[in-house]
């Protein structure tokens, strides 16, 4: 069989960076090839050429047996290549009907006559969307379905899902992994882009390796195995034993009493949470984003209001001040690192001191010593072997995982008594959440009570010694980690009773 | 990153060098004076001739320094201010205003308030220092009061201090002895800030300001005062984060900006109208092309004591085009405009680098 897709030797070069070097790879009907790379391996890179967004500047690209040119979606389209997004670009006061119509739709209401198409495609495969419901009433999983189907409608036959699984529950991955088996067995060929392994194991008939913007090895599904994928992405072999000797628990730290408060907008998002949390433990907390995570970290980091209810640090009411609560050692590592964690336009040296500039040796009388600042930020730079070209390097210019250590070496400088982790290693690569998981077990041994808010039930049950689960402000548990199974965390992320 | 069908194509750019910001922004000013010229081409004058008249009108005559060096202190003292606030996004261009209602404080203590002679100048410019920051403070209250947004605030508010400069000459403090005009009586020989011979550069506001830029640099960088200021400006999610009372720092800054804007309302009173006068006769806009001051100074307050001269000269220049060439006096305007709309536009080419072909 030929293939459908090939790409021969394709190069892509950035100013500093060559994200693509030589990749070559076909992708054959009927079949679903992952492609698995850390951040900054050129997974998007290349994706990106396939979907006429970047042009290569060396190499070819073969379709169904002839070379083409792809200078543009449309191009891409029309050679049957389709992109599913990572995040849904989707019109979110449009119904899905006039979403997919965009484009394809004839010029005078054009979502009409596309709903029965729209239906006919979506059963064949095993979709479920209504066609007429506005796009900001689904669920991201629901998003995604629009837009394999959107794919599909302009005649696609390779579909390019990219990290389709990072917004999705494990039930909602699931059903995505049955629709792409369906696709498969129409003959589709897919691409599927990710960095969980778990998942290329479950899906994949052939994966693809990239490492710094090489191809590191292709192997069929027989040959895979996690260790040796993992291996490959890296560079060198990973340990999945992370699973951590539970100590015995020290005395209480944190203790939250029927705590209730309220979202943003004003609406109940905690409804009546109690735990305690205890000295040298880690409380994994799960659920799908926005059944009340945020918010009660939030009320623990000072930065929300209680509505009813008592939260205790150590015995005493909470403060409600970030910068009181910092002092009493409470650490904060943000959900968004960007947005909250750091100010992307200061350098390194400013961002490792955002907590303390205020104080000596930062500074005496209202007056920065900079030179104090390159000193403290050089001995954490090296502690915790942030990558950075300077000291007075803007942190937006890091990767990643150096912004997450940056934090993390600010947060937990001293020992703090508390630590509010959420999705510490969100986009990490493998070998930065290997450092970040080692940074938390190793203050927990030292010590503190970590509060672990994560969507990555790996992450949580091999961390945790305790698991809760919220949905829709209450919360389940914490159940000890022996006693839960992935399935009944699943069940109760989507209200269900396990 | 997009493709404009054309062989052109933009790719983000991490971190724009020095040389590059630099580089762009005379690119900017460059392509202004080129479109410029175009319209001095459309009144039917040779462009090269203008700018060389505007250069040896100014540049090469004693005269014609003085002009920028006056044109220069109010864009200055507000250039700094506006630097400030636009670096913590609190977009004030009600500058104009606060310059107004500076004035019409440190004119009320004038006429009004009986002083000893020595205490009746520092008196006023307090007095005009603290009208443009309660002007500017009102705004900065509003956003954080009722979320009203400060650019619409401070834009109406240049409205309102505008009507009441006209009101008050008009009506209560009408000059004596003015006769048919409109303006206030003339502030006695020690209400006036003295100036260097034979011109009206009132040196020390001229002063004030080089200082008050240093110092303002000084405090951006270097306390830890300004690290709030920056971490208010460059990151609002970081400073709720931080536990930094963002509405404090915000209403500082009002106050700062503000009060900047009214001390150059004081030096253009008793510097040298000496008198309250109509508001377009008593600023020309200072306010607004302060805009372009503070723009171009990216940020930095010290670097206002380059770009202030740079739009005194525009100004300067415009002037003389009005004299010797019989233009428009609005054609300074469009020299602003067009300056202004080129340094916006030339912003994409500090972030993206554009490619041209394949």
């Amino acid at each position: 069989m030929s293939a459908l897709l090939e790409l021969k030797n394709i190069t892509k070069r950035f100013p500093g960076v060559v994200a693509n070097d030589k990749v070559s790879l076909e992708v054959y009907p009927g079949e679903v090839l992952a492609l698995l790379g850390e951040n900054g391996a050129g997974k998007s890179t290349l994706v990106s050429i396939l979907y006429g967004l970047y042009r290569p500047d060396e190499g070819e690209i073969w379709v169904e047996g002839r070379p083409v040119r792809i200078a543009s979606p449309m191009d891409a389209l029309r050679l049957g290549i389709g992109l599913v997004p990572q995040h849904p670009t989707l019109v979110g006061r449009h119904t899905v009907a006039e979403n997919l119509a965009l484009g394809i739709g004839s010029p005078l209401w054009p979502a009409q006559r596309i709903g029965p198409l729209v239906e006919r495609i979506a059963q064949g495969y095993g979709l479920q969307i209504d066609p007429r419901a506005p796009v900001f009433q689904l669920s991201p999983g629901e998003k995604q379905r629009v837009e394999i189907v959107r794919a599909l409608l302009r005649g696609a036959k390779v579909l390019i899902l990219d990290e389709p699984t990072s917004v999705l529950t494990p039930q909602e991955a699931e059903a995505l992994f049955r629709v792409m088996r369906e696709l498969r067995a129409a003959g589709k060929s897919l691409i599927f882009i990710s960095h969980k392994l778990e998942e290329v194991l479950s899906i994949a008939d052939r994966c693809t390796v990239l490492r710094r913007g090489r191809v590191v090895g292709s192997l069929l599904r027989e040959e895979a195995s996690k260790p040796r994928l993992a291996e490959l992405m890296v560079g060198r072999s990973v340990s999945f034993e992370r699973k951590r000797q539970s100590a015995a628990l020290g005395e209480v730290v944190l203790e939250v009493d029927g705590l209730r408060a309220r979202s943003s907008r004003n609406l109940p998002a905690l409804q009546g949470v109690s735990f305690r949390l205890h000295r040298g433990e880690i409380l994994g907390l799960a659920g799908v984003a926005g059944n009340g995570q945020s918010e009660l970290v939030e009320v623990l980091a000072g930065l929300r209001s209680i509505e009813a209810g008592a939260v205790r640090l150590l015995g005493q009411p909470l403060p409600p001040s970030p910068a009181r609560l910092f002092d009493l050692g409470v650490a904060h590592i943000p959900e968004d690192r960007i947005q909250m964690g750091t100010v992307p336009s200061m350098n390194v040296a400013e961002n490792l001191a955002l907590r303390t500039f205020d104080r000596p040796p930062w500074a005496r009388g209202g007056l920065l010593n900079p030179r104090a600042f390159e000193e403290e930020a050089r001995r954490q730079v090296q502690a915790y072997a942030i990558a950075t070209p300077s000291l007075r390097t803007p942190s937006r210019l890091l990767s990643g995982g150096n912004i997450q250590k940056v934090i993390l070496a600010r947060e937990l400088a001293g020992q703090p008594q508390l630590i509010l982790a959420v999705h510490p290693t969100y986009g990490l690569d493998i070998g930065a959440t290997e450092q970040v998981h080692r940074v938390l077990l190793e203050k927990t041994q030292q010590g503190s009570a970590v509060l672990l808010v994560s969507e990555d039930l790996e992450e949580l049950l091999s961390l945790s010694d305790r698991i809760g689960v919220l949905y829709r402000g209450a919360l389940q548990g914490p159940f000890a980690v022996e006693e839960v199974s992935r399935e009944a965390i699943g069940l109760w992320m989507t209200g269900g009773v396990a | 990153m997009d493709d404009w069908g054309c062989g052109v194509r933009l790719e983000p750019l991490a971190n724009a060098s020095p040389g590059r910001v630099l580089g762009v922004t005379l690119a900017a000013l460059g392509l202004a004076f080129v479109l410029v010229g175009a319209v001095f081409v459309a009144y039917g004058q040779n462009p090269l001739e203008v700018y060389r008249l505007m250069l040896s009108g100014t540049l090469l005559d004693a005269k014609g320094w003085q002009e920028i060096l006056r044109r220069s202190i109010p864009l200055l003292l507000i250039g700094v201010g506006l630097t400030l606030a636009f670096r913590t996004q609190f977009y004030n261009i009600g500058a104009e205003g606060q310059l107004l209602l500076g004035a019409v404080l440190a004119a009320g203590v004038a006429l009004f308030l009986p002083l000893p002679a020595p205490l009746s100048l520092p008196a006023m410019a307090l007095a005009g220092a603290l009208g443009g920051a309660l002007w500017c403070g009102l705004a900065a209250w509003l956003r954080l009061r009722f979320s009203v947004n400060e650019i619409l605030s401070t834009l109406m508010l240049n409205y309102v201090a505008q009507s009441l400069v006209i009101f008050l000459i008009n009506g209560p403090w009408r000059g004596k002895d003015v006769r048919g005009y409109i303006y206030s009586d003339r502030f006695a020989e020690y209400q006036q800030i003295p100036v260097w011979a034979g011109s009206s550069v009132h040196w020390p506001t001229l002063l004030l300001g080089v200082l008050l830029a240093l110092v303002l640099q000084f405090v951006l960088f270097r306390t830890t005062l300004g690290f709030r200021m920056r971490i208010v400006g460059e990151n609002p999610g970081a400073a709720r984060y931080l536990g930094i009372a963002q509405g404090r720092v915000l209403l500082l800054l009002a106050l700062i900006t503000g009060g900047m804007a009214g001390l150059a309302g004081v030096g253009e009173i008793a510097g040298i109208h000496h008198r309250l006068i109509e508001p377009s006769q008593l600023s020309s806009g200072y306010g607004f092309t302060a805009i372009i001051v503070a723009w171009l100074a990216r940020g930095h307050p010290a670097l206002v004591l380059l770009t202030a001269p740079l739009m005194g000269l525009v100004l300067a220049g415009g002037d003389l085009l009005k004299v010797s060439l019989n233009m428009p006096f609005r054609i300074v305007d469009i020299f602003s405009g067009v300056i202004l709309f080129c340094l916006i536009g030339s912003e994409l080419f500090l972030r993206y680098r554009v490619r041209w072909g394949r």
